[in-house]
């Protein structure tokens, strides 16, 4: 296989980080080759290197013999690398050609554009109607336009970063059998994930990065998904394990719970039932966007509800605000980290004290405790291992798998009757994630509900007891985890929404 | 290129260095302001810092001015600051001062001229009430119309000083006053007046009311669950929700206290350094106070010593204007540098200053 694109010794160093230190790999033509990395690890700084984003403090890259050493995006693209970025940027009120118009240089009439698109979405299964407004159309959906207005450039090299985090399984096959066929046209495509089961089935070569180096190279198929694990993380990976029990009474009942968001363009929550037993796990996977944010507000208390559609051993809390279902042992813990569940420029004493002051007796008649408050927070540190030179220190000078240890270390450490976590692991490394898992099964293990939602399947799988899924903010019957097939999880996500692969 | 890069944690050296290096740079752009007016940068700067207070001639007076001036200014900016930690934006501060001085004036002067012991409390409550109601007003609009309270509470103070043009010639006029306009003297009506306690130092009820409210103050913000959700609120409001926080309660709550210490310098000064309640008898106190709470750092602490820095700016400045005949736009514009600097320097809590090459993206 001939060589598309060298890179030698590209190093970039942001100020107390070296993000990419002396990096040299190389791709094929038409090779789909996996860069494989914890979060952290570099890839994206590299990948911004290659698109022109990020100037390397040294290091040069060739591209077909040549010296590539584009100064902006749009140098990258004239050189034929194109990427799709794991955040699109489209806009809703316009349709699918206007989308892909604003992205070209010289983009010919609308008529003509809308055939070529027609034409290059039949070619690659991927059926688009440009048309249609992007804001009528799903995840996957607007990744398709994204990928056509690469493919409309006919690349050499096609960048996808982390392209599968808003697919239901059915719709990454679809997006596979595609790639595979770009491949085979000789198109090459870097493959960022950490999904190391989707690099197994994809990718012909795997670069893994730790700490901004490379540490391997691989032939994906070749090796187990425990071995790239290691080859990533660098040490051998805790599993996390438990002991199944049989679970007890009921403790939280939701019955027919529908709430409007309290955002605009939220999704709302429609006729969503399901229990949880004590020492139980439900697991609640799904895209995000499907009303994940809402249900954790309305089991939290932050959005109240009628009284009677959540119930806790058969009474009825749904009026009940935050505070007072921390009382009765309902606990959260919400996904975005800085600004919800912790407050960036406090301290973590005082993060302590945002949700365990009633719990954890940290306030006397409206006066707080402040050495009880910084003894808990030192608990949480202790017992999660959350690295940080103290409690006096701002929750935003934490990394994002540190401040979710604390975060979830918090609300365990307050013995919760029922936990419900949203995306618990989200930009996490993987030994936080392990830790965080186990903590969550260790919590289940001693009698407590949990409720977890997650996009991560595979975590999903790994601790849950029952599975239920969030599509367009209806939930699935929840069904037992055990045994339950991709396909069939990706039935309950909604299927591939109406898009097939078209023949 | 000089870049600025973000602290990982807030610097607590610039944290309590930024106001000094403020007022230091101040010092410097304002004597570079009277050399090009020509007039000696040095002298203007001692007549503004060092005489009001250690000048033999000019000390007696002006000494005790200190007092009476930063009074009021830290009762309000000690109100405000409650509010502004939590982003509940009381600008009009002013319009709760006169409405304060005037209900408590027209209770002094409903009893006149009865002397009984309950008279001066019972007007310090209506000081207060008088300047909770008037700030009720944006805060109820907020919490129930979501309107903008900036823009609600600042508008009352224009409609309070119609207000208070309308009593100073009308309901509440001297009936011995021979026609002009202005209420009778409080400080004639020994049961209605609030007069300087300690002679010579300026200290009156006013000002002890203030210190009183930099101490609560100081307990609430650092020792009580109240001040840790005003400042969580703040810092993010949605972990405040999280935290269960109520946030119409406490809008509420900044809005009704804000007002009220408002409200209470208005009765303290209607009832003693001016003594009767006139068309102009406000003088921006409700307006310099946000200075003052800034200055401070929103810091009960802090917004002591501003107010006493400002006061002393005042004091200084009027000595600048008759000693050294300095237009009186020089000493606002010198006291604008003063807010100007301090909100600039402000960025090296948050960040630092880096020399270097820059980044592409």
């Amino acid at each position: 296989m001939t060589e598309l694109l060298t890179i030698d010794g590209l190093t970039k160093a942001y100020p107390g980080v070296v993000a990419n230190d002396d990096v040299s790999f190389a791709i094929g033509e038409g090779e789909i080759h996996a860069l494989l990395g914890e979060n952290g690890a570099g890839k994206s700084t590299l990948v911004k290197m290659i698109y022109g984003l990020v100037k390397p403090d040294s290091g040069h890259m060739t591209l077909r013999g040549a010296p590539f050493e584009p100064a902006e995006p749009r140098a990258a693209r004239a050189a034929g690398v194109a990427m799709v970025f794991q955040h699109f940027s489209l806009f809703d009120a316009l349709n699918v050609a206007e989308n892909i118009a604003l992205g070209m240089e010289n983009p010919p009439a609308q008529r003509q554009l809308a055939a070529r698109i027609r034409d290059v979405s039949e070619n690659y299964g991927l059926p688009l109607d440009p048309d249609r407004t992007v804001g009528d159309l799903s995840a996957g959906e607007r990744q398709r336009v994204e990928i056509i207005r690469c493919l409309l450039q006919d690349p050499k090299l096609l960048i996808m970063d982390e392209p599968t985090s808003v697919l239901t399984p059915q719709e990454v096959e679809i997006l596979f059998t595609t790639l595979r066929k770009l491949s085979a046209e000789g198109t090459a495509i870097l493959y960022i994930s950490h999904k190391l089961e989707e690099i197994r089935s994809l990718c012909d070569t795997a670069t893994v990065l730790r700490l901004g180096k490379v540490v391997d190279s691989c032939n994906p198929r070749e090796k187990s998904a425990a071995e790239l694990a290691e080859m990533m993380v660098g040490t051998k990976l805790h599993v996390p394990n438990r002991e199944r029990t049989e679970p007890g009474d009921v403790l939280l009942q939701v019955t027919a719970l529908s709430l409007k968001s309290a955002n605009p363009f939220g999704t709302t929550l429609k006729d969503i039932s399901f229990t949880v037993r004590a020492g139980e796990i439900l697991g609640i996977g799904g895209v995000a966007g499907n009303g994940q944010d809402e249900l954790l507000a309305a089991l939290s208390g932050e959005a109240p509800t009628p009284t009677g559609c959540v119930k806790l051993n058969g009474d009825g809390v749904g009026h009940l605000g935050p505070n007072p279902r921390r009382k009765i042992a309902i606990l959260a813990a919400p996904e975005e980290r800085l600004g919800h569940a912790a407050a960036p420029d406090m301290s973590l004493t005082e993060n302590a004290l945002l949700t365990a002051a009633i719990r954890e007796g940290l306030v006397n008649r409206g006066f707080l405790k402040w050495p009880a408050a910084r003894g808990f927070a030192e608990r949480i540190i202790q017992a999660f291992d959350v690295r940080t030179p103290g409690p006096a220190n701002a929750a935003r000078s934490l990394s994002g798998g540190n401040l979710q240890k604390f975060v979830i270390g918090r609300e365990v450490l307050q013995r919760p009757d029922v936990l419900v976590v949203n995306q618990p692991t989200w930009g996490v490394d993987a030994s936080a994630a392990a830790a965080i898992r186990q903590a969550l099964l260790d919590l289940a293990g001693n009698g407590t509900a949990v409720i977890v939602i997650s996009q991560d399947l595979d975590e999903l799988l790994e601790v849950s007891d029952n599975f239920a899924a969030l599509n367009e903010g209806r939930l699935s019957t929840p069904r037992p985890a055990r045994g339950l097939t991709m396909e069939e999880i990706g039935l309950m996500m909604g299927g591939a929404h109406d898009l097939e692969v078209a023949e | 290129m000089i870049r600025l890069e973000k602290r990982p944690t807030p610097s607590r050296f610039w944290m309590a260095a930024t106001p000094l290096l403020a007022v230091a740079l101040t010092m410097i752009a304002g004597g570079l302001l009277f050399a090009a007016l020509g007039k000696d940068p040095f002298e203007a700067i001692r007549t503004i810092f060092w005489d009001p207070l250690f000048n033999e001639q000019f000390a007696s007076y002006s000494r005790p001015q200190l007092l009476v001036k930063a009074g009021p200014l830290i009762l309000i900016a000690i109100g405000l600051s409650l509010g502004f930690r939590a982003g509940i934006w009381n600008i009009g501060a002013e319009g709760q001062y006169i409405i304060g001085a005037l209900c408590g004036a027209g209770v002094g002067l409903a009893f006149y001229p009865a002397e009984a012991w309950y008279i001066f409390p019972l007007m310090v409550i209506a000081g207060a009430l008088g300047g909770w109601a008037w700030a009720m007003i944006p805060a109820l609009l907020k919490t129930h119309f979501r309107t903008n309270e900036i823009l609600v509470s600042l508008l009352l103070v224009y409609v309070a000083e119609q207000l208070l043009a309308s009593m100073a010639l009308g309901a509440m006029r001297n009936p011995e006053g021979g026609g002009f306009p202005g209420s009778r003297n409080l400080q004639q009506y020994p049961a209605a007046s609030n007069p300087e306690l300690i002679a010579g130092t300026g200290m009156h009820w006013g000002v002890v009311a203030a210190f009183i409210a930099v101490i609560f103050a100081y307990i609430l913000l650092n020792r009580h669950m109240l001040g840790f959700q005003i400042r969580l609120t703040g810092e993010s409001p949605r972990a405040a929700r999280f935290a269960g926080v109520n946030p119409t309660a406490l809008t509420l709550f900044c809005m009704g206290t804000s007002g009220a210490l408002a409200g209470l310098a208005g009765l303290f000064e209607v009832s003693g350094p001016a003594g009767q309640i006139s068309i102009d008898f406000n003088q921006n106190y409700g307006f310099t106070a946000i200075i003052v709470a800034f200055l401070g750092r929103l810091h009960p602490i802090g917004i002591l010593l501003a107010g006493l820095l400002m006061a002393l700016t005042y004091i200084g400045g009027e000595l600048a204007q008759f000693m050294l005949g300095l237009p009186a736009a020089a000493i606002q514009a010198f006291q604008g540098m003063l807010l100007f600097f301090l909100l600039g320097v402000d960025v090296l809590t948050n960040f630092r200053i880096r020399f270097g090459r820059s980044e592409v993206a």
